[in-house]
């Protein structure tokens, strides 16, 4: 199959799923006659976001941002403790409990309080966002250097390899499936994060666009910032997708057999 | 007759309740081909695991040219049961691996194995991934990962399990081949009886669990072993022999009923 035919075989079906889920909503709010004010039909909501698209994209920016950076902070701090628990069996054992707890957190009543503790600028937002995307990835991680092949090891240490060694040459390039797994897991909440930090308190976001929309009445204008915040969370998949590719380009030929 | 390489006399380990090795005696020669052959589960990859330090014997001794074995560097090439190539590197880097954690460059590793490559039938595939390669390239590939490292011993864990009959006949043939040039010292795992018989100077028959030594065999069939009329006649009576060693054993619900 050629590159362009096995795209199209892939992303076809769920291109079709979703003009169909939009067709069938244009239908229900141009016939079922419910004002736009309670359900705005897709046009509609498309045509406000274009209207609307300076202020929407300047609302965008520092919801990217702070997305970005906390996601950065967040795979920095994943990275770091899985390795000082992969080193070291007492830590993994003090420290797992506390983040399993740490995901347990009602994100409505942290935001708030991170915002009281640490105001209104970039600072909570970062946090919070590491706080929800932080923890799949280490898990991830930590399992990925479990799942060494044991031949592996004893063939690293039949070398006379260290601890270390061992580490950089099998366990850390064996973790790789199960990372990038984690990886997007947790690009799919970074947004969402992001978003509530901002709902919680901030100058500028989609969040506070959000509830301001929602404020003055405007459900097109919601729709148009969640619309916005969708494609964001497609774009940053499909980028951890794409450094997939390129930083495991063996799959490729491990998977060609199944398919 | 050459000197003894390796050395295990009444080697003995337990994992918790279950004994595994009963007193393990066998020796290999500098330049001989040994082979272990038992049951599966009798305890023939612990034997491996004590030689390459990943367990310790509990009792008995385990020499390695005289000397007691012990510390990182054992000086052995070991072969994994499974060929254990990383798919993340090419075949030039994986068959480099233990060169590099010797220490050698990257560069110096390489230009060192490119001339083997053709003999170990990998060249033109020193850029692939195990993942496009056929088992038994594989098996090459893991088996020149092993010999490039130059050490005193190969332990070979069934490196020709894992492939289908025809494959592994040729396998054999080959390594046959490779061994007559290049005398290595080898110790090899094996649970088939021809497989051993047609590459072992002398094989250890084991008990199943907890294993011992049942048997010894020695093996004087002229090299090359090609197949020759004569030689198979002799190398079939050996295989009776061998087996009925194994299957006697069983029926009689091992040595420790
Ligand atoms: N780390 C361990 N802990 C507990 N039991 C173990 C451990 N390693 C091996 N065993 C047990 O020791 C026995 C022998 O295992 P071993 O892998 O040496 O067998 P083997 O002869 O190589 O078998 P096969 O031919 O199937 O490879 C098995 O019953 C196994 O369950
Ligand atoms: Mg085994």
């Amino acid at each position: 199959m050629s590159e362009k035919a096995s795209f199209m075989a892939r992303t076809g079906p769920a291109a079709l799923a979703i003009a169909g889920l939009l067709l069938a909503w244009q239908l229900y709010a141009d016939l079922s006659g419910i004002s736009a004010t309670t359900l705005p039909s897709p046009t509609r909501v498309a045509q406000q976001a274009w209207i609307q698209r300076q202020a929407l994209f300047d609302n965008a920016v520092p919801t990217v941002r702070a997305t970005v950076l906390g996601f950065g902070c967040s795979l920095t701090t994943a990275f770091l403790l899985s390795i000082l628990m992969d080193f070291s069996r007492p830590l993994r054992r003090a420290l797992f409990p506390v983040f399993i707890v740490s995901q347990t957190l009602p994100l409505v009543a942290i935001a708030p309080l991170v915002v009281l503790w640490f105001g209104f600028g970039l600072v909570p937002k970062i946090m919070l966002v590491a706080l929800v995307t932080f923890f799949p990835m280490l898990v991830a991680l930590v399992q990925g250097y479990e799942a060494t092949e044991k031949e592996i090891v004893q063939l690293l240490h039949s070398m006379g390899a260290s601890r270390w060694r061992t580490f950089w040459l099998a366990r850390l390039p064996s973790a790789l499936p199960f990372f990038f797994a984690g990886l997007r897991i947790s690009i799919t909440y970074a947004v969402v994060g992001a978003i509530f930090a901002e709902y919680a308190g901030a100058a500028k976001g989609l969040g506070i666009y959000i509830l301001n929309a929602k404020n003055n009445f405007r459900p097109d204008l919601v729709l148009a910032a969640v619309g916005v915040s969708a494609t964001l969370t497609l774009v940053l998949f499909g980028i951890t997708v794409l450094v997939q590719r390129l930083a495991m380009p063996w799959l490729r030929f491990e998977q060609e057999p199944s398919r | 007759m050459s000197a003894v390489r390796l050395q295990l006399e009444d080697v003995r380990k337990s994992f918790g309740q279950t004994e595994v090795l009963d007193g393990v005696s066998l020796h290999v020669q500098e330049g001989e081909f040994v082979s272990i052959l038992g049951p599966s589960g009798a305890g023939k990859s612990t034997i491996f695991r004590l030689l390459t330090g990943a367990e310790r014997a509990d009792g008995g001794a385990i020499h390695m040219n005289g000397a007691p074995l012990e510390g990182r560097n054992r000086n052995m090439a070991f072969m994994p049961q499974r060929d254990a190539l990383m798919p993340w590197r090419s075949i030039l880097d994986n068959v480099t691996l233990g060169l590099e954690v010797q220490g050698m460059t990257r560069k110096a590793a390489r230009a060192k194995v490119t001339p083997l490559l053709a003999e170990f039938g990998l060249a033109g595939f020193e850029n692939h991934y195990p993942a496009q390669l056929s088992g038994g390239m594989r098996q090459r590939a893991a088996l020149l990962r092993t010999v490039v490292q130059e050490r005193n011993m190969l332990l070979l864990d069934e490196p020709f399990g894992a492939l289908d009959a025809l494959t592994r006949t040729s396998m054999q043939r080959w390594l046959e081949v490779m061994w007559k040039r290049h005398r290595w010292t080898a110790l090899l795992i094996t649970h088939d009886v021809r497989e051993a018989v047609f590459l072992s100077d002398r094989i250890y028959v084991l008990s199943a669990r907890p294993a011992r030594v049942l048997h010894e065999f020695h093996v004087p069939l002229p090299r090359p072993r090609d197949g020759s009329a004569r030689g198979l006649q002799e190398a079939s009576a050996i295989e009776a022999a061998v087996l009925d060693t194994l299957l006697i054993r069983e029926q009689a619900g091992g040595p420790h009923s």
